[in-house]
């Protein structure tokens, strides 16, 4: 019985990945390698002011100081961090003032990787900045945020546009001495998106970066930075996909989030990069940085994420929550599949009074995967009545991956309240069988219990992503069973 | 193959796990019959449902099974399924997570599919269910929970009879549907399948009381022990093992 079980898992996690194709676009790439003269080539590229150069410059400094962190439950093959090229770009002599001048190859990918540019065709309520590369190609409704006194462009047009605003907070919660990562980011990040949200405005559509890995032998950097001004609210999306390639593809990213007074703030991510085939071969390694500063009173931020894609993972969006009665939250459902590996989780930083916290962690792991949950709650001495929940539930498919936990828990002040479950679960033979005799094949049925599970996760992506998450779920696990 | 004949079962044996459960057992249904499969515990009552149903833990190792006309052994369960045959579960397995709306709207559009008809729409569906609902008096709030998750032993069995009456399939099992209800719940069950009957269907019902015959009337009564079915008759039988127990048959078996 086993291992017919285990068969119909295979067969059902071994979906293909639609997304991999490549598109024929002229790219301006920089040599492979990093130094202080790449640095400054792709600042100068960027035409950027000496404040930020001399950022890139202390960050990469700094990392020169580091080594690759590794205590992560991963086994990362060594990185050759010459021989990746940290600039590329679709070829274009001039930015964009209309969709018309965009190449439309450009156009076409987005497209069909269903995210059309074009305004009219937009659903309605959803503004989009899309990043192919190291640039941001086209954001939408940007005249219509404009109104409402919201900036949503790409990073690099901030840093032109609103150069006050990104210094006053850029690198505010990430600094560049956070981590491998972060510093390396710090030093090469290319492009990404900027938001502000001035106060007590509730920007009335979902934001959403698309990000796309498209040229061979780069690195994407992309850096995001989200400001929601006191009373203000902003739904923001980010996705992301890469061409299918033998080698892999190293993606490091900064997201940066800061809730002033009564602010809230959505961050929703469906990540879905390449994760190599099924003998582990290409993939991207997708190592992340994100973390939220909660610092206005009553305050709010939450993190949701269904990360799919990467051969490996390494994220760990955070909140520190430093205003009184601020809140974070954190849900997650993390899928590996094959030989993919995640190490995922939050770190819930308890600063200000009656601050709260909720994690909820749903890992799916089938094939030869390895998923791992890692999170901090950390309660601070001055931070009485701090109330932290934490759920962390793994299900395996199939009797060849392994999940694990790894829950920190530190507490400084003897007012606080922190609970932790967690569950493990296998999808079992009755249910699938339950599921065949009333007519429900059993890849579908996979499907079904897997989106049950991961439901009061899914419950909280926008209507506009749950869906598409919901689908992709489903497809995911394609052949994980059979 | 004589085109009245709805199940026809012969000489068939099974087990889990290299243990002979089913003896060689047959068995002929037609339209439009009811019939009762008693027996004492461990008789082999659930295994021949199973097996029936295609349940991958059972092993078939001789004999056929032919429904309509088809191989039924050759079918994948989910095939079984959608050519019409249905198992009431004896204990419904639960799905966190999943609707019922959801769970029965893949189930029926599968159905649809492998007849190469299209999805039912949102709003025809909700009207279907609306409709089958009401056979088992199915509160509303049920279909929107999850499948059978938290439910009451009386709200899953109900909950099988609205799947069945979904579905409406050609040949029902009924595996001890009445175990674990009261008696409100029991009338409740047996009306929705009583009210499901009709000359082109048939039902088994795998009971080990006669209790529930009291409320579905069975044309045909078997009993089966140690793997066979060891004696057939009319609905007499049933109120004889209900008076006399099943010793007198164990008896008459154990010293052949």
């Amino acid at each position: 019985m086993q291992q017919s079980d285990d068969q119909i898992i295979n067969n059902a996690t071994d979906g293909e990945y639609k997304y991999g194709f490549v598109s024929d676009i002229e790219t301006d790439i920089i040599p492979k390698g990093i130094s202080e003269e790449v640095v400054r080539l792709i600042s100068r590229k960027k035409g950027e002011p000496e404040w930020l150069l001399e950022f890139r410059l202390k960050a990469f400094r700094y990392w020169q100081t580091l080594t690759q962190p590794d205590w992560a439950q991963l086994d990362i093959p060594p990185i050759d961090y010459q021989a990746i090229s940290y600039y590329a770009a679709p070829k274009q002599t001039k930015a964009p003032e209309s969709l018309d001048e965009v190449d439309p190859e450009l156009l076409k990918t987005f497209d069909r990787l269903g995210i059309p540019l074009h305004e009219q065709k937009m659903l309605s309520g959803m503004a989009v900045d899309a990043v192919m590369d190291s640039v941001s190609v086209k954001t939408t409704h940007r005249e219509k945020l404009a109104e409402l006194g919201i900036i949503f462009c790409s990073f690099s047009e901030a840093v032109k546009d609103y150069p006050e605003l990104v210094r006053k907070y850029l690198g505010k919660v990430v600094p560049y001495t956070d981590n491998f990562f972060a510093a390396l980011n710090s030093a090469v990040f290319s492009d990404g998106s900027f938001v502000y949200i001035p106060k007590g405005v509730r920007c009335p559509m979902e934001l959403s970066t698309y990000f796309r890995i498209n040229a061979a032998g780069t690195g994407q950097f992309e850096r995001t930075l989200i400001v929601a001004d006191d009373d203000a609210y902003v739904s923001y999306l980010e996705g992301c996909t890469a061409p299918q390639r033998d080698e892999n593809q190293l993606h490091a990213a900064i997201v940066e989030i800061i809730c002033e007074e009564r602010a809230e703030v959505k961050y929703s991510t469906v990540q879905n990069w390449y994760s190599g085939d099924s003998e582990g071969r290409g993939g991207v390694y997708n190592f992340v940085t994100k973390r939220g500063l909660c610092r206005g009173d009553n305050s709010r931020l939450s993190w949701t994420q269904v990360e799919t894609g990467s051969a490996i993972t390494w994220k760990y969006p955070g909140c520190v929550l430093k205003g009184d009665n601020s809140v974070g939250e954190f849900y997650s459902v993390a899928v590996t599949k094959n030989r993919q590996q995640a190490d995922t989780g939050t770190k819930m930083i308890h600063l200000g009074r009656n601050t709260r916290s909720t994690i909820v962690s749903k890992g799916i792991s089938a094939g030869y995967s390895q998923n791992s949950y890692r999170g901090l709650v950390k309660v601070a001495p001055d931070a009485t009545g701090a109330r932290n929940h934490t759920q962390c539930d793994s299900l395996l498919l199939g009797s060849n991956c392994g999940a694990h936990t790894f829950p920190y828990v530190d507490v400084l002040n003897p007012t606080a309240v922190v609970e932790h479950e967690a569950t493990t679960s296998k999808i079992s033979e009755e249910q699938l069988f339950y599921c065949n005799q009333r007519g429900i094949p059993t890849e579908e049925a996979v499907g079904l219990i897997v989106n049950g599970y991961a439901k009061e996760v899914m419950n909280k992506l926008p209507m506009e992503f749950a869906v598409e998450a919901q689908r992709l779920l489903q497809i995911t696990l394609e052949g994980s069973v059979g | 193959m004589n085109k009245d004949i709805l199940l026809h079962v012969e000489n068939l044996h099974a087990g889990i796990e290299g243990k002979e459960i089913l003896k060689g057992i047959n068995l002929t249904i037609r339209p439009g019959e009811v019939h009762a499969i008693m027996g004492p515990n461990g008789s082999g009552k659930s295994t021949l449902s199973s097996v029936l149903a295609g349940n991958p833990a059972f092993t078939v190792t001789e004999g056929t099974a032919t429904f309509h006309g088809l191989d039924l052994l050759s079918l994948s369960p989910e095939d079984r399924s959608h050519e019409g045959l249905f198992l009431s579960f004896q204990y419904p397995v639960e799905i966190p997570g999943v609707s019922m709306v959801n769970f029965m709207r893949a189930a029926i559009n599968a159905k649809r599919k492998y007849f190469h008809e299209e999805p039912l729409s949102a709003g025809d569906f909700l009207k279907l269910m609306r409709q089958k609902r009401a056979v088992v008096e199915l509160d509303n709030k049920l279909a929107s929970r999850s499948v059978n998750e938290g439910f009451s032993g009386g709200e899953k069995k109900r909950n099988e009879i609205f799947q069945m009456a979904m579905l409406e399939p050609r040949l029902s099992i009924l595996d001890e549907t009445d175990s674990g209800l009261d008696i409100d719940a029991l009338r409740i069950v047996s009306e929705g399948v009583n009210r499901l009957k009709s000359k082109d269907n048939a039902t088994i019902v795998i009971t080990h009381y006669q209790r529930l015959l009291d409320y579905i009337k069975p044309d045909f009564v078997h009993v089966l022990y140690k793997g066979r079915i060891v004696r057939s008759a009319g609905p007499e039988l049933a109120l004889e093992l209900e008076e006399r127990g099943y010793d007198w048959i164990k008896q008459e078996i154990d010293e052949k």
